[in-house]
């Protein structure tokens, strides 16, 4: 069964598929039409969509919201991002569930609103501070808008913790056919929630797989939340050997848990002594680049990075066993390229391929420093 | 905040205060610990089920209150917490919530307040007014009063201090009062805000004597003085219920509820394409031409013809004028590069688009086709050009929001890229005269 849409309704299908109840944003280029299609969605199934009144309020409403028991989603661009950027760590802090879609626009600043980029790679992982760790999904098409989003909804009740969608104007705003039934039906996993019947501990040290049980504000306990440094009770707490110990869970459980969350698709040939290293909407051309490249008859790797971070490092690394040269075609100055330079050993020739001007990298342009 | 809610036959609850924190760790003579008090009169009076109940605070010494607590609590970012209350009430409507904020978190969040009054948001804010910063060492905030110094201040404050009762009774709060730690009625003000079913803001004077009383030779008396001076009357100013925002949004969209959301539209091929390799276009044209519905038109008409199909569009931000400009891909085979380096088929109808689509004309080889219209300058090409003479279509001389479906019938039939009743069916029958004349265009 084909349709034909974008990817901004892939992925309000994919948030109300996923049981999405409750939405807030700030209208942005080009990220609006998320808003759009969740405000007149959302109130079907029984949720409540909001414009706030700027980009902080829009995240204040989801956390609100989402301790409160909802299911959240909020998108923006990259000038959002950096107006959500210290709600972000509040989120990380509080161990918020939460889904934040970033349909990236060229920057610095406001750049270009109508223009593709992926200039925000770097900050989604480091936009907030403290430095501690986030997911971020990076799509390549409109099927994976809608499938990584349910893949987002469910890794945040998993990990309780945010999760980017990297994507950005060109996916979100160009339609495409797809075929709905070829798309992935991502299983999301329901709230993990405290027994009603016990007393509950917010945050205990010895969470299951470190990632506390939920109990929403205004079910049966009495729930602390707090965006300061807090003991097991979610009272703030100066003792160092608690707060170490907190900080170190926010960190370890998502970065122990690289099995349940790193994505790729590795696509190695024998004999392949260049590997190109992608993702989101560069990866497409990386695939035209890989499939001209084979029909003239030269052997060449392609991995498309699906999770940006945490950095898949185990399934790079293997990518990059025997390869020369590794090319790592971006929309934006080199920004992934420095997490393959860590990875890759020193023999290793990493290039780029870098636009920063609006328009698409082409198939010819990473053949060309493919071949070089 | 209403009695219902106190659970039925048992003993009311003698406070909400938890003892094993207190006393409270305020400096001597600080008012915050006497608003505590009253806010714990005032739910006591109240008898709201703790479980129901959630204190927000901001940041500052405020932000320490809800730890005091024997409620829900939920300790937020500096000038934030009104957002997260009202995220809280928006998903949980029988929530009570009430934000416990300083004068600080009103000039950082002063938007947030502003806001969530113009929305009467069900949500209760006591405001802590010492007029300065003390967890920070005493600077001035938004209510320091005229001349007052502070350690940012030194040498007297020149930013005329915010009536902040007063602005969020102007921007819509349906209750709104003012009082000091002194007046005697701060438990009748907070049970009245907590009543009242929409935006209620309670705002406290009181002194910091850690910083601002001490440094101004603030006292009780002299406080009293100071709101007369800046006319900041005390008490009610205003009581105004109207409907609450939670209510008023579920009441508007109830009849919404159980509608199928988010449906599919598939598409179902009924027609075949020859089409052997993919087939690029590039629609240039003016807003209002309706060059992305064209476009679309063409799309859909080739996934209805089982091609595969791709569009982007292009225009300036003020999307009513200036150029529009579509891109469309059908190709047998699933598209993955979406840009257009070389087209096959350009059409350069309207004079706003053609700059954009000069230098690619130019560019073309002679397996290309240009479609002009006469309204647009020639450009030198390689490429076969069809000048449309939309001037000589009878009844679409003047209809140029017409101009491009038309354009893209002629290319369509020139192409032969999918058959033209697959078009008809995704123009729709609104347009079935102009995919006609268009297909009588040479």
């Amino acid at each position: 069964m084909r349709e034909f849409i974008d990817g901004a309704e892939a992925i309000a299908r994919g948030a109300i598929h996923s049981g999405c109840t409750f939405f807030a944003g700030y209208p942005i280029t080009p990220a609006s039409t998320i808003l759009l299609h969740m405000t007149r969605e959302l109130p079907k199934v029984g949720g409540v969509a909001i414009q706030g009144e700027d980009e902080i309020a829009s995240m204040g409403f989801c956390i609100g919201a989402a301790m409160a028991g909802a299911r959240v989603m909020t998108s923006t661009s990259g000038p959002g991002i950096s107006l959500y950027s210290e709600n972000v760590g509040l989120a990380i802090m509080g161990e918020v569930p939460m889904v934040i879609v970033d349909a990236q626009r060229m920057g610095p600043a406001t750049g270009g609103a109508t223009t593709v980029a992926q200039g925000d790679v770097q900050f989604l992982r480091w936009g907030t501070s403290g430095g501690f760790p986030v997911i971020v999904l990076a799509p390549t098409d409109v099927a994976e808008c809608y499938s990584f989003t349910r893949r987002a909804f469910d890794l945040a009740e998993r990990f309780r913790v945010p999760v980017f969608i990297a994507t950005d104007k060109e996916t979100v705003l160009s339609r495409a056919t797809v075929d709905v039934l070829a798309w992935e039906e991502v299983p999301v996993r329901e709230r993990s929630v405290a027994p009603a019947d016990a007393p509950f501990v917010p945050y205990p040290k010895d969470a299951p797989r470190g990632v506390p049980l939920m109990s929403a504000v205004g079910g049966p306990h009495l729930v602390r939340f707090t965006t300061s440094s807090h003991d097991e009770k979610g009272y703030l707490s100066k003792s160092v050997a608690e707060v170490g110990a907190l900080n170190r869970r926010l960190a370890s459980k998502v970065e122990d848990h690289l099995d349940e969350i790193g994505m790729v698709e590795v696509d190695l040939e024998p004999g392949a002594d260049v590997l190109v290293l992608s993702y989101g909407i560069t990866a497409r051309s990386v695939k035209e680049a890989v499939r001209r490249r084979r029909a003239a008859g030269v052997p060449i790797s392609s991995l498309t990075v699906h999770t940006l971070w945490p950095v898949p490092e185990g399934a790079i690394r293997s990518a990059l066993e025997g390869v020369r040269r590794v090319v790592v075609p971006e929309l934006n100055l080199g920004q992934y390229r420095l997490e393959v330079e860590r990875l890759a050993q020193d023999f290793v020739d990493v290039r780029g391929v870098n636009r920063v001007d609006g328009e698409l990298i082409t198939a010819d342009q990473i053949l060309e420093e493919v071949a070089a | 905040m209403t009695p219902p809610d106190a659970p039925r036959g048992s003993i009311a609850l003698p406070t909400y205060l938890d003892p094993a924190t207190l006393p409270f760790p305020f400096c001597p003579g600080c008012g915050h610990g006497t608003i505590l008090e009253h806010l714990d009169k005032a739910l006591v009076r109240l008898q709201v089920d703790p479980k129901k109940l959630v204190l927000v605070t901001d940041i500052g010494c405020s932000g320490l209150s809800d730890k005091f607590f024997t409620t829900n609590a939920f300790h937020g970012l500096h000038g934030r917490s009104v957002t997260y209350a009202t995220g809280m009430k928006l998903a949980r409507p029988e929530l009570h919530v009430v934000v416990l904020m300083g004068d600080g978190g009103c000039g950082i969040g002063g938007h947030h307040l502003i806001n969530a009054a113009r929305r009467n948001i069900g949500i209760t804010v006591v405001v802590f007014n010492n007029m300065n910063y003390g967890m920070t060492g005493g600077q001035h905030s938004v209510s320091t009063p005229p001349l007052g110094v502070t350690t940012t201040t030194p040498l007297g404050q020149l930013e005329r201090p915010m009536d902040i009762a007063g602005t969020v009774a102007l921007n819509g709060a349906s209750f709104a009062a003012r009082t000091t730690t002194f007046h005697p009625d701060v438990t009748d003000l907070m049970v009245r805000a907590m009543s009242n079913d929409g935006f209620s803001l309670v705002d406290v004077w009181e002194l910091c004597t850690a910083y601002y009383a001490t440094t101004n030779k603030l006292s009780r008396k002299s406080m009293e003085g100071l709101l007369e001076s800046l006319s900041f009357p005390t008490g009610v100013i205003v009581d105004q219920p109207r409907i609450e925002y939670a209510k008023g949004y579920r009441a508007q969209s109830a009849d919404l509820v159980g509608q199928p959301a988010m449906v599919s539209r598939p598409i179902t091929p009924q027609w075949n394409s020859a089409l052997r390799r993919p087939l690029s276009w590039v629609i240039a044209g003016a807003a209002g031409k309706r060059i992305g519905s064209a476009a679309g038109a063409l799309a859909r008409g080739g996934v209805m013809s089982g091609l595969w199909a791709t569009q982007r569009n292009d225009y300036p931000v003020t999307v009513r004028t200036g150029f529009s400009l579509s891109e469309v891909i059908l190709s047998p085979e699933e598209i993955l590069f979406t840009g257009i380096p070389s087209p096959d088929v350009v059409l350069d109808l309207f004079p706003e688009g053609h700059g954009k689509v000069a230098g690619r004309i130019e560019a073309l080889g002679p397996e290309a086709r240009v479609y002009r219209s006469a309204n647009v300058a020639a450009v030198e090409t390689r490429a076969k050009v069809t000048t449309l003479e939309f001037a000589a279509v009878k009844g679409f001389e003047r209809k140029k929001e017409s101009w491009t479906l038309m354009a893209v019938a002629a290319a369509l039939r020139d192409t032969g890229a999918y058959p033209i009743d697959a078009f008809r069916q995704a123009a729709g029958e609104g347009n079935a005269d102009a995919v006609e004349a268009g297909l009588g265009l040479d």
